[in-house]
């Protein structure tokens, strides 16, 4: 059995210990949020918070979760930073078919809970490990960038 | 609303459920007693099935294959060449040959292992160049398509005896592949009386029409939803089809939901691609290097069966003279068969591999005349009033020359061209250019598909409750069409943009708008839907339940005449002007992108907002193609099976576009916009090219130009002839 915190809830598991936490997250608990784009690691699209880093969740054994906090976009969604994310994306139009936002939205987390004011190229590097196929990024930079700005103290 | 400018962006509609991850894609979807399915597919490329052996199949699992397709075994697309399950040749390799269906996915992998099946091998044709020595040298049995037109050879022949100079080029294009980042994905759902299919797709009555034939059903037999679908850019055009009829044979058989899903290597390894291509031209000069003929021949790499490659072959000769006025013009273009996997749609059909051929051919003739590649194309630029090349007439007024003053004031192309010499006689390691790129996109569907084929049919529903509802099969992969219809029936009929309703297809509910694809949503489909809003703003009564059709009228032009291949191939054309600046390490061979520019005339935008987003997306992809995005195959096995080893843009590769468009209002499409989608991504790869064979002063015959190539062609000093 494996105990963790998932979106600020006590949870366990009985899943095997090599069980893809992807799949522990949407079959078990069913979370939408995190996406398979890839499968491999790749494409950032399943990004998650372990522990405040992002990490991408179909690469991670259950097994690893012992004690684990981990938030997902479907509890993210619910805090004050995300207000200004989500309108900061639609305000930039950082949002086309949306498959890859919820890990976008995770690693902009992710970027400014360490570093609250980021140059371009540090956002730029920040979502680097997270593929977008619509947008070619430059305006989920800006919505990162205006995010920043609009939620001066919140990071 | 309707005092305002409809391009002033507002927040798009399906915003909020995609920000925050609760949209259910269809791998979110689950639904009570939901059965899994795997593919087994073709392990060679070419041969007959001599035996098949299955392992023991666990209870309520099953094999679905060719003996339970009630219909005619193919999918319907063009011609009935692509098997739905291969029952006797198999054509490529990844072919699918039958499906094991049940409840456990990883049951189903570990029995897909334990098939045995035992072929009888032939001789495959694994590369377009084979393919053209066999079409030279042996017979036409592999051609999957052609279209000839133009000047007579005769004439062109005599014009090449007397010119004083003859160039020749020929040029290479690669695979493109979609990378959409929501792989492939349908559900079959089997009732008493109809089976609904649900999915990731462009175009819902594509896949009905296709069920319709594979399972041989009636209209009101099938029914298909799409699903938010994550990503296209053609690629979920033609093959979901295909996907369709798998799980919907296999629901028909087991009487339960099935479900397919691809995973990414599965889907980079067998879906279709972008075309490769081989273009060669030969273009005669007088002694002060002007054109005095041109003569292309075009091939593309239609893969094992025809799907739309005739469509795509089309598109790609009607762009083969990019946006010039060639003086005794021929072109000849074949799409051939190789054992390979069928290529598809791809945003720009063909037109993307032209584009880059013509502006590279172009360049390497401005360098033969001695002038500035920008400089020499625009003496050939067409002007409204000009012929097109199939007899047609370009009849809008453009704006090219303005787009193009415009760009090179606003770059300081001369001052910029100067500056970047002296830098890279400054220094051995890194060069610096600038490259430009000219091109149009003609909207809609070739020739009369739109009047003939199409024939699309719109509706809005007007409840008791005044909610107004579009009706339409079109669907909102990425692109913004929630968004952008919504605006226009809410312009016209006066009321708030939220309170438009726009659901998700369901071809129960809504007619046959057509595709989407070919940049005709928006222009097309968008124009209808205002006439449409337009007759119930007439006819509006309060707290009544109403409804408007409307159907498309075709504009009279000079009339398409596919044989023959001439008259208006499209009744509007949508135009790009792109100036790149690059920075070569001639040590790596690695290119960066430093800036890029870009100018269109999409008549009227419906959202700013939601046109940038086109322009950064298509142009991401665009610039990519001219130099990061490699697939290859080797022995009819795709090599790259991973993002990684495909490798499309992250966000460290690409840098802010400074766009900027033009309002040309078409008088066809809604509050005068014509199609952006496709256009965008265009001029992105010879405008690369242009700019690394400025920075290194060499000539370049392919796209895309990797370190690789570029080390091969410093080595060799002149880039003629390489690869």
């Amino acid at each position: 059995m494996v105990k963790f915190k998932l979106n600020g809830n006590e949870v366990k598991t009985d899943a095997p210990p090599t069980a893809r936490l992807l799949d522990i997250l949407r079959d078990e608990y069913n979370l939408i949020g995190p996406k398979e784009g890839c499968g491999e690691g790749e494409c950032g699209a399943c990004s998650i918070l372990v522990n405040n880093l992002v990490q991408n969740s179909c690469l991670i054994p259950i097994g690893a979760m012992e004690g684990a906090d981990i938030v997902t976009i479907d509890g993210y969604c619910k805090t004050e930073r995300y207000k200004i994310l989500n309108e900061c994306y639609a305000l930039a139009g950082g949002v086309q078919c949306g498959f890859c936002i919820p890990g976008m939205i995770i690693a902009s987390e992710a970027l400014l809970s360490k570093n609250p004011h980021p140059t371009e190229d540090e956002i730029r590097e920040g979502i680097s490990g997270n593929l977008c196929r619509c947008t070619g990024y430059n305006m989920i930079v800006d919505a990162i960038d205006s995010a920043a700005k609009k939620g001066e103290g919140l990071w | 609303m309707s005092t305002k400018d409809i391009s002033i962006p507002v927040i798009k509609k399906d915003h909020a459920e995609k920000v925050s991850g609760q949209l259910p894609y269809i791998s979110d979807v689950k639904l009570e007693n939901m059965l899994f399915s795997v593919l087994y597919r073709s392990p060679i490329a070419f041969g007959k099935i001599r035996s098949i052996k299955l392992p023991k199949l666990p209870e309520g699992y099953a094999v679905i294959g060719a003996e339970h397709i009630p219909g005619p075994n193919f999918v319907k697309i063009l011609k009935p060449d692509q098997p739905i399950f291969a029952n006797e040749l198999v054509n490529y390799i990844g072919e699918p040959i039958f499906m094991l269906v049940g409840e456990k996915l990883e049951i189903l992998y570990q029995m897909l292992e334990q098939v045995e099946v035992d072929f009888e091998e032939y001789q495959p044709t694994y590369t377009l160049d084979e393919a053209i020595k066999m079409l030279e040298q042996i017979s036409t049995e592999g051609v999957l398509a052609v279209y000839e037109f133009g000047e007579s050879l005769e004439k062109i022949h005599q014009i090449e005896q007397k010119a004083s100079k003859i160039v020749v080029d020929e040029y290479k294009t690669g695979y493109q592949e979609h990378v959409y980042l929501e792989p492939q994905g349908m559900l079959a759902s089997y009732h008493d009386d109809e089976i609904i299919v649900q999915g990731s797709m462009q175009c819902p009555y594509y896949i009905k029409n296709a069920l319709m034939s594979g399972l041989a059903y009636g209209e009101d037999e099938v029914r298909v939803i799409q699903s938010p679908t994550g990503g296209g850019f053609g690629g979920k055009e033609d093959f979901p089809s295909m996907m369709a009829l798998h799980v919907a044979i296999a629901a028909k058989v087991v009487k339960k939901p099935v479900m397919l899903i691809f995973d990414r290597t599965e889907d980079m390894v067998a879906t279709t691609k972008r075309h490769p291509a081989k273009i060669k031209y030969k273009t005669a000069l007088d002694e002060e290097g002007n054109i005095l003929s041109m003569n292309v021949e075009l091939y593309l790499d239609g893969g094992a069966n025809t799907g739309l490659s005739p469509v795509v072959l089309q598109r790609a000769l009607l762009n083969s003279a990019g946006v010039y006025k060639i003086p005794n013009y021929h072109a000849k273009g074949y799409v051939l068969k190789t054992n390979t996997v069928p290529n598809g749609a791809f945003r720009g059909f063909g037109a993307p591999q032209s584009f880059a051929g013509i502006e590279s051919h172009m360049g390497h003739i401005a360098k033969q005349a001695k002038l500035d590649p920008l400089q020499y194309k625009r003496k050939y630029l067409v002007k409204q009033g000009d012929p097109t090349i199939t007899k047609g007439r370009f009849r809008d007024p453009i704006l090219m020359e303005d787009m193009i003053k415009d760009l090179v004031k606003t770059v300081n192309y001369k001052n910029r061209k100067e500056e970047l010499k002296r830098f890279n006689q400054q220094s051995k390691r890194y060069k610096k250019g600038i490259g430009t790129s000219l091109f149009l996109h003609g909207c809609g569907f070739t020739g009369s598909g739109e009047r003939d084929h199409i024939k699309a049919v719109v509706k809005l529903v007007k409840s008791k409750e005044d909610k107004v509802s579009l009706k339409i099969a079109n669907v909102d992969m990425g692109q913004g069409i929630l968004t952008t219809l919504s605006k226009i029936v809410a312009k016209e009929l006066d009321l708030p943009f939220e309170e438009i309703l726009y659901p998700y297809p369901d071809t129960k509910e809504v007619p046959d708008s057509g595709p989407t694809v070919a940049s005709r949503t928006t222009m097309i489909v968008g124009k209808l839907l205002e006439r449409a809003a337009r007759k119930l703003k007439d006819t509006w009564q309060a707290g009544v339940d109403q409804e408007v059709i409307e159907h498309y009228a075709h504009e009279e032009m000079i009339p398409w005449d596919e044989e023959k291949f001439s008259g208006d191939a499209y009744p509007a054309y949508s135009w790009g002007v792109n100036v790149v600046e690059v920075e070569v390490d001639t040590l790596t061979g690695n290119v960066k992108i430093e800036k890029v520019y870009a100018s269109f005339d999409i008549g009227k935008a419906i959202d700013e907002r939601v046109v940038k987003g086109q322009i950064d997306g298509g142009m991401a992809q665009g610039l990519a193609y001219g130099y990061i995005e490699k697939m290859t195959s080797k022995q009819g096995r795709i090599q790259q099976k991973s993002i990684t080893d495909y490798g499309p843009p992250t966000a460290m590769d690409v840098v802010n576009i400074q766009g900027k468009l033009f309002d040309n209002p078409y008088a066809g499409g809604p509050y005068g916009a014509k199609g952006a989608g496709e256009l965008t991504l265009i001029g992105g790869a010879p405008a690369v090219q242009s700019a690394i064979e400025d920075a290194l002063q060499l000539s370049f015959q392919q796209i895309p130009i990797t370190p690789e190539v570029i080390l091969e062609n410093l080595d060799k000093g002149e880039g003629e002839n390489v690869g």
